[in-house]
């Protein structure tokens, strides 16, 4: 898309809110979608995200629903808001907000390094994040991995753009094609909670067909057949294909079988873990045994 | 509040236009009467022609519009994107009409706290999500828009998946241009969805000349005809989401 942003900012600028007066040195820029562009900040010593925007609409529609996840019980899978102003510049009054900056990698990235078992893990605590949002009236709605981070000690998943979330009952704001299943075919672009629950199962795909796959007459075949071939993926098949079709109407519901997947699997690791320990036993004790007999046979003949 | 009805054309094209009045003083006469119209322009593999960008650009202005200038590829989310932020800005307009009534002249949302902007913006969105919405298209089908038209399409029917998705009701109308013998051709009567799209369109042929400031008119006049015409009848109500299967 070809934007005619009036907004000319450079890393080394500092910008002062017209309101509060709170200065913000420009690092660099951390990146920039339909809405606006979020710049990474220092403030008295402190890494800040700040987005800013000439749609002064999207950026209070943004902050509105910041305002809304921090009230959420118990959820931290949004950034924190933390100031709202204007930006006075030669080319004219730009809003911008400021908040979080949250640093990690891609959820991808981090399977790669620290192992398929971390998965389960993580949807858990995605979909707990989910819980919480729709049990507040709200949906995410622009679930994607782009939209995800992985943070550090504690791993944990965070969510980085607010900017598509929808009170439930509306009409989807924002969506990625890949993610939307209004343009599968397989739904409304109504917010609801079986539309984020399409979007993770897609999430959740997207780790392994980084590249994605195209369409088709007959998409939920094709969804299907995606989810099949993956084989880190086979003990949640069911639970998967569930959400595609919209059969979870809750996230708890779908939390509530993931979960007995998850401990299941766990549980099996644990038993082959075991069992491979209990062999290693035998065979180290039976290497002992073997070689203290000749030990004494060799004793022996002397 | 009384629900009131918004009013668009969204006019897609992919180059100047070449023959009678400027378009630009046409949309603003559309906008003197309560519409907005809103252009899509489709680019090229990146070749960008200045002409037409700019046009694109002065009849959004003149309509009180949004333009927007996409590649092919792009298109789906654009057009909705387009529609819903004209939307805002429409409400946005009459929102800040009734503030300056109550804070005094030359007032505006930007003149507020930002953080007392929320609670205006909540009405704005309130109202953008429960008002009623009809959408004439207005599809340029000049020679070399014809490679482009099954893009069209598709966004077209992604756009009417977006917005019946929101509570208040939509009608929608497609129109191309140039028409045979006529400035514009109707493809596609009022209605609430845009299901049939999928077999009109095949059946557009494209021709050379590209009257976009005659075709606007046109379209004008077809609001007006229809507004006329449904004062007669009573408003049409529609099932919601009884036929998702039908889209794909």
């Amino acid at each position: 898309m070809i934007k005619k942003h009036g907004i000319n900012i450079r890393p080394g600028m500092t910008i002062t809110g017209k309101w509060h007066q709170h200065k913000y040195v420009v690092i660099k820029q951390l990146g920039s979608g339909s809405i606006g562009t979020v710049y990474l900040c220092e403030s008295e010593g402190k890494y800040v995200a700040l987005k800013m925007s000439d749609l002064s609409t999207s950026i209070t529609i943004e902050v509105n629903v910041l305002k809304e996840l921090d009230k959420v019980q118990g959820n931290r899978l949004g950034p924190y808001l933390i100031e709202v102003d204007d930006w006075v510049s030669a080319d004219g009054t730009f809003p911008f907000y400021v908040m979080e900056y949250l640093h990690g990698t891609t959820i991808r990235h981090f399977i790669q390094k620290n192992g398929q078992h971390w998965i389960g893990v993580i949807m858990l605590q995605l979909l707990d994040g989910l819980a919480g949002l729709h049990e507040s009236g709200w949906v995410f709605g622009d679930l994607k991995a782009e939209n995800l981070l992985m943070v550090d000690s504690p791993p944990r998943i965070r969510w980085v753009d607010v900017g598509g979330t929808t009170r439930i009952g509306r009409a989807i704001k924002e969506y990625t094609e890949f993610y939307d299943r209004g343009y599968w075919g397989m739904g409304t672009r109504k917010a609801e909670p079986s539309y984020d629950l399409f979007a993770f199962v897609m999430v959740f795909l997207s780790i392994y067909y980084p590249k994605h796959f195209q369409r088709t007459n007959q998409p939920k075949q094709t969804i299907f057949q995606k989810i099949d071939q993956i084989k880190s993926l086979k003990p949640y098949r069911a639970c998967f294909k569930k959400a595609i079709v919209g059969a979870y109407a809750t996230s708890s519901q779908m939390k509530n079988d993931l979960l007995k997947i998850v401990n299941h699997s766990q549980r099996n690791r644990q038993r082959t873990k075991n069992k491979q320990q209990g062999s290693r036993f035998i065979e180290v004790v039976g290497i002992t045994l073997i070689s203290l007999t000749y030990f004494i046979i060799a004793w022996f003949s002397f | 509040m009384k629900k009131g009805t918004l009013k668009q054309i969204l006019l897609i094209t992919d180059g100047c236009s070449n023959h009678g009045e400027d378009p630009a003083s046409v949309a603003a006469l559309a906008f003197e009467q309560g519409m907005t119209v809103n252009v899509i322009g489709i680019l090229d593999d990146h070749d960008e022609n200045a002409d037409a960008l700019q046009e694109v650009e002065d009849i959004a202005e003149s309509g009180g519009g949004i333009s927007q200038l996409v590649y092919q590829e792009n298109l789906s989310q654009t057009v909705q994107m387009v529609t819903r932020q004209a939307m805002t800005q429409t409400i946005q307009g009459f929102v800040n009409k009734e503030l300056q009534e109550i804070l005094g002249k030359d007032e505006t949302m930007t003149d507020i706290e930002p953080e007392k902007r929320g609670e205006i913006m909540e009405v704005v969105e309130e109202i953008g999500e429960t008002c009623d919405l009809e959408v004439l298209v207005l599809i340029d089908t000049s020679a070399s828009m014809y490679h482009k038209l099954n893009t069209v399409k598709e966004s077209l029917i992604d756009l009417s998946i977006s917005l019946n998705a929101r509570i208040g009701q939509n009608r929608f109308a497609i129109f191309s241009f140039p028409g045979k013998r006529k400035t514009v051709q109707k493809v596609l009567d009022w209605s609430p969805k845009l299901d049939a799209v999928s077999t009109i369109f095949p059946k557009l042929t494209s021709g050379g000349i590209t009257p976009t400031g005659p075709a606007l008119k046109e379209a004008m006049y077809q609001f007006g005809k229809k507004s006329l015409f449904s004062s007669l009848k009573k408003p049409f109500r529609d099932d919601e989401n009884h036929d998702q299967e039908a889209w794909h």
